[in-house]
């Protein structure tokens, strides 16, 4: 860790003016449970070595550091991409679950749940579950579980119980909603497994510290291909940010390296339907934490959109919020259309089907002005399976030719 | 006028306070439910502020959240309110909401507004502890706003006293480790709990709330701390009410323990 601390959680569990734990008093007892042990726990040598082995051998670290020579020649620059897609169940989220299952277990949790978008941090927790034996409940908007039916499916198949979120607008907010309301009424036996970098202090930080991996891979990999540490430019797509702040960590405090953030502004920032948070939101409070969110003058919380059920967020997750205010990072946003032109233009050129989601930060590309030999490396957050009837019927609605 | 926590100590016991969420089932409704739980003789009212996301709420409250946003209420409007009733009635106002909401007002604005308003205690289950005796204890004081804090089986005893000391209206405490609306029967584990939190000699007066929803648990209520909050059950009678007072005197008889 760096010396500066300032991109880094405080003692307080803030991020410059973000972060915090607003919580209800029905949640401050296990809230706090996991803020005064979670570092104690993380640093022990059995959880390391459990933690280390099972990412190894279980979810398949490291996960490859690919040159894409196509997008390199076409955006100028080389173009690296970070295979989170090949990580085991499909995406970056293993990480995380991986850290918060042990953890939970060191808590004597027996029961685990989870809310998830796109159902990739389901399918993450359901399969971590399986794997100790231990009972998982996830919740899922109801319109996510219509547009994410593989992963519904999956999640059943691993043994989890599915239960759609039916207020608001049906997606990812409301099925934290109802996770948060799940843990208050079963705090003692559960451990709730949060899958983005949201939350009360301390989830957003060791959401992050689970996911700083895929940086410190970065790091060793790129090294070994170019001789140098460190890329010019990061670029991950957020919603709440698991992703983008594993591929960031590392790299906070080293000046040489650009972050970017590429967020969803799903039918066009001013369309009303979008989820461009940094750039629609004002400073306030939601599940528990003080950041950037779409609400109205009366604090309402604005229902989002965008056709990626993962980044289809209305927050973001506090640290990303200070990178952003303070300037450290660049948010870019790409739409639904540009995110699809993305998934489109990978999976034939690549040969790599990505995400929806992880197609926006592949959309933002030719807005940023590469120097030819700059070293970038865009977080492949995940693979795009899930996705295959989205993208089709845009495709036929669209009478895209392929 | 008396303060809510004068009007609980003068009282002394069975203390009837009643939750709704300002804006359900109409907009037009709140003043004439609060005039008739006055005229019944409820002793406090804990108006609701309608939140998108109230994630402490059950089912019950989340509903009449929603509606009460799609009929359009507002901040404003409750505060509006709450200053006609006064006109007629003195009976002491709650107002119950998350921290967001105050936060978007104005912090200063927000409790300025609602003591000119006539409302005079507020209860924001999600602001921490601390960072109200840091940032917001001395304009609640400025504005003789009084505030209640939150504690639950799973509270600690030194968290109970920081509670006790920090609550200037009454101590509320939550009967069970659930969102609003629970029905299940009070355990032993739970009257243990009451018992516990009595004999902790406390400066506020309490009042049992969370899954009070008849006579039986009311009672219960009344005979560990000084009385009970009901509000889930008391807005399921609303919803499909033709005659608001009609179906509050109904109600009452309901808690009333004979």
């Amino acid at each position: 860790m760096s010396n500066n601390n300032s991109y880094h959680v405080s003692e307080s569990g803030h991020y410059g003016e973000f972060g915090g734990a607003y919580i209800p008093e029905m949640l401050y007892a296990n809230v706090e449970e996991i803020r005064t042990k979670y570092l104690d726990i993380i640093a022990e040598p059995d959880f390391q070595e459990e933690f280390n082995s099972l990412l190894k051998d279980y979810v398949g670290r490291p996960s490859p550091l690919y040159l894409a020579k196509t997008i390199s020649e076409k955006y100028g620059a080389n173009i690296y991409l970070k295979r989170e897609d090949l990580n085991h169940t499909g995406a970056h989220k293993i990480n995380n679950t991986i850290g918060q299952i042990l953890l939970a277990k060191r808590l004597g949790k027996k029961r685990i749940i989870a809310e998830t978008g796109a159902g990739q941090h389901g399918v993450a927790t359901a399969t971590v579950c399986a794997l100790m034996n231990l009972e998982c409940i996830v919740y899922m908007g109801a319109v996510d579980i219509v547009r994410q039916a593989p992963n519904v499916a999956r999640m059943q198949m691993l043994g989890a119980k599915v239960v759609p979120a039916e207020s608001g607008s049906k997606t990812l907010k409301d099925a934290t909603n109802e996770a948060i309301r799940d843990w208050i009424n079963n705090a003692e036996i559960t451990h709730y497994i949060i899958g983005s970098a949201i939350g009360p202090h301390p989830y957003p930080d060791m959401v992050t510290r689970f996911q700083a991996i895929v940086s410190e891979e970065i790091q060793w990999q790129l090294k070994e291909k170019t001789g140098k540490d460190h890329p010019d430019y990061v670029i991950a797509c957020v919603g709440g940010g698991s992703n983008a702040a594993g591929a960031f960590y590392h790299f906070l405090h080293d000046d040489r390296v650009k972050l970017i953030l590429a967020e969803a502004a799903g039918k066009g920032i001013d369309s009303g339907h979008s989820a461009a948070t940094s750039i629609l939101g004002t400073k306030g409070i939601i599940h528990g934490c003080m950041t950037l969110l779409m609400q109205t003058a009366d604090g309402q919380i604005v229902e989002p959109y965008s056709l990626s059920a993962g980044l289809d967020y209305p927050g973001i997750g506090p640290m990303h919020a200070h990178l952003i205010k303070s300037g450290r990072a660049t948010v870019y946003a790409a739409t639904d259309d540009e995110a699809m032109q993305a998934v489109i233009q990978l999976s034939r050129s690549e040969g790599i089907i990505p995400a929806l989601e992880t197609a926006h930060a592949l959309a933002i590309l030719d807005r940023i002005p590469f120097k030819e030999d700059d070293n970038v490396v865009v977080n492949l957050s995940g693979r795009g399976d899930k996705d295959l009837n989205t993208y089709l019927t845009y495709i036929e609605d669209h009478k895209i030719q392929l | 006028m008396k303060t809510i926590r004068q009007t609980i100590i003068e009282k002394g016991n069975n203390i009837l306070n009643v939750y709704f969420t300002a804006g359900h089932p109409t907009l037009e409704s709140t003043e004439i439910i609060m005039k008739s739980l006055a005229d019944t003789g409820v002793d406090l009212i804990e108006l609701g502020m309608p939140y998108s996301d109230p994630l402490a709420d059950g089912p019950t409250i989340q509903r009449s959240s929603e509606i009460a946003l799609k009929n359009g209420q507002t901040i404003s409007n409750i505060f509006q309110n709450v200053k006609n009733i006064r006109k007629t009635h003195q009976i002491p106002i709650i107002m119950m909401g998350y921290f967001n909401q105050m936060l978007q007002y104005g912090a200063e604005r927000f409790i300025s507004d609602a003591h000119l308003s006539g409302i005079q205690g507020l209860i924001i289950p999600d602001m921490p502890m601390e960072i109200y005796e840091r940032d917001y204890q001395n304009l609640f004081i400025e504005y003789q706003m009084e505030i209640s804090f939150l504690v639950t089986p799973m509270t600690s005893h030194e968290r109970i006293f920081q509670a006790d000391r920090l609550s200037s209206a009454f101590l509320y405490i939550v009967s069970q480790s659930s969102i609003t609306g629970n029905q299940s029967g009070i355990s032993d584990e739970q009257l243990a709990y009451f018992g516990a939190i009595q004999s902790m000699n406390l400066q506020s007066p309490t009042l049992i709330g969370f899954g009070i929803h008849d006579k039986e648990t009311r009672e219960i209520a009344n005979k560990y701390s000084n009385g009970a909050i009901v509000g889930s059950a008391f807005i399921r009678t609303l919803e499909n009410s033709k005659d608001y007072s009609a179906t509050i005197q109904s109600f009452m008889s309901r808690l009333e323990s004979q």
